[in-house]
């Protein structure tokens, strides 16, 4: 049966690479936006990395560009202001879980009422494809030539493990931009994340496995796959809490 | 009758529709668009308009008409 698809009003072209990541979590961000009916009302507040190209994707520009790392800090000052209004961060893994894991942790702890949604495409993508905490053993970057070494750089870091133990999460959840169901999926938690935001002011987390072709140095459909093969042994995907009802854990 | 719509210019040719087309209905054509990439292209006899170009395409280079 066909099925009617609209691409949403406010996106415009992007500056994104090929397959990138940012392009799907755009869109999915705001076909959510708009089936809540807050595509007029939201402000986003985005990290610094390839998420500070969202300003110019949109004809409405509603953005704040953060200092790096602090996104989360911001959006919690602009909901003081503007309860009425959807708030949220747009961050990368180097953004929000490296220089600003404290101010993802501590905004997770308060848990006002903001969402935050992280690409974790594995590296600093911006810059050049540099080692971030969440890289791959063995991962090679433009700072781990021979591939990241666990002996002396540690193992790839879970800061949305750390955030959904704190007691006021009230939902926390990994998705991956790399098939039509895990597009899907990611839909879903990106949609309930902003949802438990403005109707029941609570905060949630949700990270997205995201490619990132260029730096990863593969074409788009191998950059899906690395994701499918390498990335979900270390990122497993699915909901890490759910304190709604019927969400169980 | 159901229409797939492909804005040419916003494609960057990545590939994804084509990986997931499930009637290998899409292919890249051999024109080239503004920014120098060769767009997607449908056949129209295979498409089933079933959605899956959308969902994957990062450009929103896709919509279907119903
Ligand atoms: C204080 C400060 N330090 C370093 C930089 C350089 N810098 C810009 S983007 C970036 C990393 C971005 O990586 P990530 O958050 O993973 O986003 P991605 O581009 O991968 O989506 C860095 C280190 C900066 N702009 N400001
Ligand atoms: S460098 Fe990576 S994260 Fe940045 S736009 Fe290109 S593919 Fe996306
Ligand atoms: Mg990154």
């Amino acid at each position: 049966m066909a099925v009617q698809r609209k691409r949403p009003a406010l996106l415009k072209d992007n500056s994104w690479c090929a397959g990138c990541g940012h392009g799907l979590f755009t869109r999915l961000l705001h076909e959510s936006l708009e089936e809540l009916g807050y595509d007029n009302n939201y402000i986003c507040v985005d990290g610094v990395g390839c998420s500070s190209n969202y300003f110019a994707a949109t004809t409405l520009g509603s953005a704040i560009e953060s200092h790096h790392g602090k996104a989360p800090t911001i959006a919690r000052g602009v909901k003081l202001a503007r309860p009425e209004t959807m708030v949220f961060t747009y961050q990368g893994d180097g953004d929000a879980y490296v220089i600003g894991l404290s101010e993802t942790l501590n905004a997770a702890h308060f848990a006002d009422p903001i969402t935050t949604f992280v690409l974790n495409n594995n590296n600093y993508g911006m810059t050049g494809g540099q080692m971030s905490w969440t890289s791959l053993p063995g991962q090679v970057t433009t700072t781990s030539k021979a591939g990241r070494d666990p002996e002396t750089t540690g193992m790839p870091l879970d800061p949305l493990k750390m955030a959904a133990q704190e007691e006021r999460v009230a939902f926390a959840a990994r998705a991956a931009l790399n098939s039509p169901k895990n597009i899907n999926l990611a839909k879903k938690y990106i949609k309930k994340a902003l949802e438990l935001q403005v109707k029941e002011e609570k905060y949630a987390i949700v990270e997205m496995l995201s490619p990132c072709p260029t730096d990863w140095n593969l074409t788009p459909v191998q950059a899906i796959r690395w994701i499918e093969e390498e990335a979900v042994k270390y990122y497993p995907l699915g909901v890490l809490k759910d304190t709604t009802e019927g969400g169980g854990a | 009758m159901a229409e797939l719509l492909i804005d040419k210019e916003l494609c960057k040719a990545c590939g994804y529709c084509i990986h997931f087309c499930p009637k290998e209905a899409l292919s890249f054509s051999e024109e080239m668009n503004q920014k120098s990439y060769t767009p997607v292209q449908v056949d129209k006899e295979k498409c089933i308009f079933c959605g899956t170009c959308y969902t994957v395409c990062p450009d929103t280079v896709f919509e279907i008409r119903a």
